[in-house]
């Protein structure tokens, strides 16, 4: 039932569509690559203009990433001779490594709230949905359009009240404020997107599996979430993507405890300004989980990403 | 195995009444054939039973004890739908073994290998065990759902036109083993089907459903010569009983609007002409298609018959029944 090509495509249409797809991924790509490029040139590299294409990799944006330094005299760093291959290339500014720095804290708390409010949004909105989808609940519609109106407008909008409700609540700069926070922003899409799923699988086979002995929990469990695994993973995605990337509740929210990557990346500064290649080196370590978490699901992302419009 | 009985059932979904105060015993170890057209209540009377749906009134109890209360799991029904419903994220062993796993019975292994070994020969599914069940084509996925059923041991097995979708072969060789198998373990089963065969030879007791009323019930054979109506009289028999207006052959009796004509009550050689329109050789029979006064009859004939489009046959009505204009029979019991 996926077979929707009415005639096969001629060679030169091929071609042309597949020159079309490539070029539109390189244009997409360009910002990544020049980013990742970033994170291995020298600061003065970074910086050039017009921009190098070719230049001599180096890890000192790497490493001015996850430490802390501090400038030395030329005798301190004649008697201390460099130990490591980092801190031989921290010494070529005249400077020793005094500690880590707070990327690393950072980048947790990212992975903390991300994938927290990742989990909540979809174990949330799992259960609502099924229940949206299969019981006869008053005011459904109603109620559906209640979960959707809360997307009307950008989150942001509402800052100053959630700013004061943190405040009271004793929830700001938490990892549990930032959790419940993006999961209250993502239950909306992720019920939305789930209903959408769990309305196309049809009932008799949970109504076969209640006759085979289960209690509808089981048959919940070993029926239906099986196969509602692609609209649970697509929908995973977008709201990891969207907890991962937030930057403007977590600037106004956190600062300290649970600031997450995305505020702190900007801050990273070194010496005579901002340090560019450490920048570009935590946003393409920044950009890793969610590239991996998309490619491990991708074959769950590609059909769902019509929103179980095709049938298998 | 054990005794239904139904109670002054009434369904309905929204404003259509699916079922319409109906009251059914089916015996223990008992072949319960529900006849009717779609959108009799046949479906709806297994879903009631089985417990997947509730009545609006009426009681139902599965060996002599009330279900109302009672989930499906809880009731001991094994059900084949009408749209089959395999699991489509499991191989076909593990839907077979799925009710026996559950957490009502907790079959052990050794004795779920068995079962499923002797009901995937019985269906002729062995060399498919260990595919997917989303790989099987339209047939074998509904022996696989006839297979998930005839694992269990339950109180009563539902099935909703479990053979529809199989070849005449096929269909032929499982009619015969499903009766094979509900007589040799004394099973109850209710059992809706559009098939006439399937009816005749499989049932001992037929229900008659019409716009969510049982009409009639009782074994096929008082169903087939005793029907209380137009309606029932047309869901059994091959070719069709032929209805005709009272007074085709003649003056009819009182209050008589309609008679039905089996073939065996058309006797043939006798009486005024009939045109023959059309002859089916069947093999072992011959079906006639007739032309009566602008009326067409089909009735069968002698396999070797000489019979030939054209010619003209003598027909007269003998014992016919008797209907009146809304289609009940009259003068039963003649
Ligand atoms: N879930 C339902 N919602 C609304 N109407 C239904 C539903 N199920 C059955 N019906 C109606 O009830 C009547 C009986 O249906 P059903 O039992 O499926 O008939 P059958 O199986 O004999 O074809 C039909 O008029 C059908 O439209
Ligand atoms: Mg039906």
């Amino acid at each position: 039932m996926s077979d929707f090509s009415v005639t096969a495509a001629s060679r030169p249409q091929k071609w042309i569509a597949g020159i079309l797809v490539i070029g539109y991924a390189l244009i997409t790509i360009l910002p990544l690559l020049w980013i990742i490029a970033t994170g291995f040139k020298s600061p003065s590299d970074a910086i050039a203009y017009p921009p190098k294409i070719v230049f001599e990799p180096t890890l000192e944006g790497y490493v001015n990433l996850f430490t802390t330094r501090t400038r030395q005299t030329a005798e301190f760093l004649a008697e201390n001779p460099p130990q490591t291959w980092y801190e031989a290339i921290v010494a070529k500014y005249d400077m020793t490594i005094v500690g880590p720095s707070r990327f690393g804290e950072r980048f947790m708390n990212s992975v903390i709230i991300g994938f927290g409010s990742t989990f909540l949004s979809v174990f949330l909105g799992t259960l609502a949905a099924y229940a949206f989808s299969r019981f006869r609940i008053p005011l459904k519609d109603d109620l559906m359009f209640f979960i959707l109106s809360t997307r009307m407008m950008p989150p942001i909008a509402v800052a100053i009240p959630i700013f004061l409700m943190f405040r009271s609540l004793g929830l700001s700069d938490t990892h549990a404020g930032m959790i419940m926070l993006y999961t209250a922003v993502n239950l909306s899409l992720s019920v939305w997107l789930l209903k959408g799923f769990i309305d196309e699988i049809p009932r008799e086979y949970e109504e076969a599996a209640l006759i085979d002995g289960y209690t509808r929990f089981q048959a919940f469990t070993k029926v239906v979430l099986p196969q509602a695994a692609t609209g649970i993973a697509s929908t995973a995605i977008f709201c990891l993507i969207f907890a991962w990337n937030e930057y403007a509740f977590a600037v106004l929210l956190t600062s300290g405890t649970a600031q997450t990557a995305p505020p702190f990346i900007p801050t990273i500064i070194g010496v005579g300004g901002q340090d560019w290649p450490a920048v570009a080196a935590g946003a393409t370590i920044f950009l890793l989980p969610v590239v991996v978490f998309t490619i491990l699901l991708r074959k769950h992302l590609l059909r769902g990403i019509t929103f179980g419009a095709v049938r298998k | 195995m054990a005794e239904v009985t139904l109670h002054n059932i009434t369904k309905r979904f929204g404003a259509t009444t699916a079922l319409d105060g109906v009251s059914m015993t089916v015996p223990d170890g008992s072949f319960v054939v529900l006849l009717g057209p779609t959108g009799a209540g046949k479906t709806t009377t297994l879903r009631l039973i089985s417990g997947l749906d509730r009545p609006e009134s009426g009681e139902i109890a599965i060996g002599g004890r009330p279900v109302a209360d009672l989930t499906p799991a809880q009731r001991n029904v094994a059900m084949v739908f009408q749209q089959y419903s395999l699991y489509p994220h499991m191989t076909v062993r593990e839907n077979l073994a799925f009710p026996l796993k559950s957490p009502i019975l907790r079959t052990p292994a050794d004795e779920i290998d068995r079962r499923i070994g002797r009901v995937a020969e019985m269906l002729q599914i062995s060399h498919k065990l260990d595919n997917k069940a989303t790989a099987l084509s339209g047939g074998e996925m509904q022996r696989v759902s006839i297979g998930r059923a005839l694992v269990r041991d339950p109180q009563v097995f539902l099935m909703d036109e479990p053979l529809s979708s199989l070849d005449a072969k096929l269909r032929s060789d499982l009619r015969v083993e499903l009766k094979s198998i509900q007589q040799e373990a004394r099973a109850t089963f209710l059992y809706v089907t559009h098939d006439q065969v399937e009816a005749m030879t499989m049932a001992s007791h037929v229900g008659v459903l019409e716009k969510g009323r049982l009409v009639q019930f009782g074994t096929p054979r008082e169903v087939y010569e005793d029907p209380v109506s137009i309606h029932a009289a047309g869901r059994l028999g091959l070719p069709r009983i032929n209805i005709v207006p009272a007074d085709l052959f003649g003056p009819a009796p009182e209050g008589v609007e309609w008679i039905g004509l089996r073939p065996e009550q058309i006797r043939q050689g006798e009486g005024p002409q009939a045109e023959v329109v059309r002859v089916e050789h069947l093999g072992d029979q011959t079906r006639l298609h007739l032309s009566f006064r602008n009326h067409d009859l089909v009735t069968v004939t002698d396999a070797h018959t000489e019979l030939r489009a054209g010619q003209m046959l003598s027909i007269r009505p003998e014992n016919p029944f008797y209907f009146d204009a809304s289609g009940a029979r009259t003068h039963r019991g003649r």
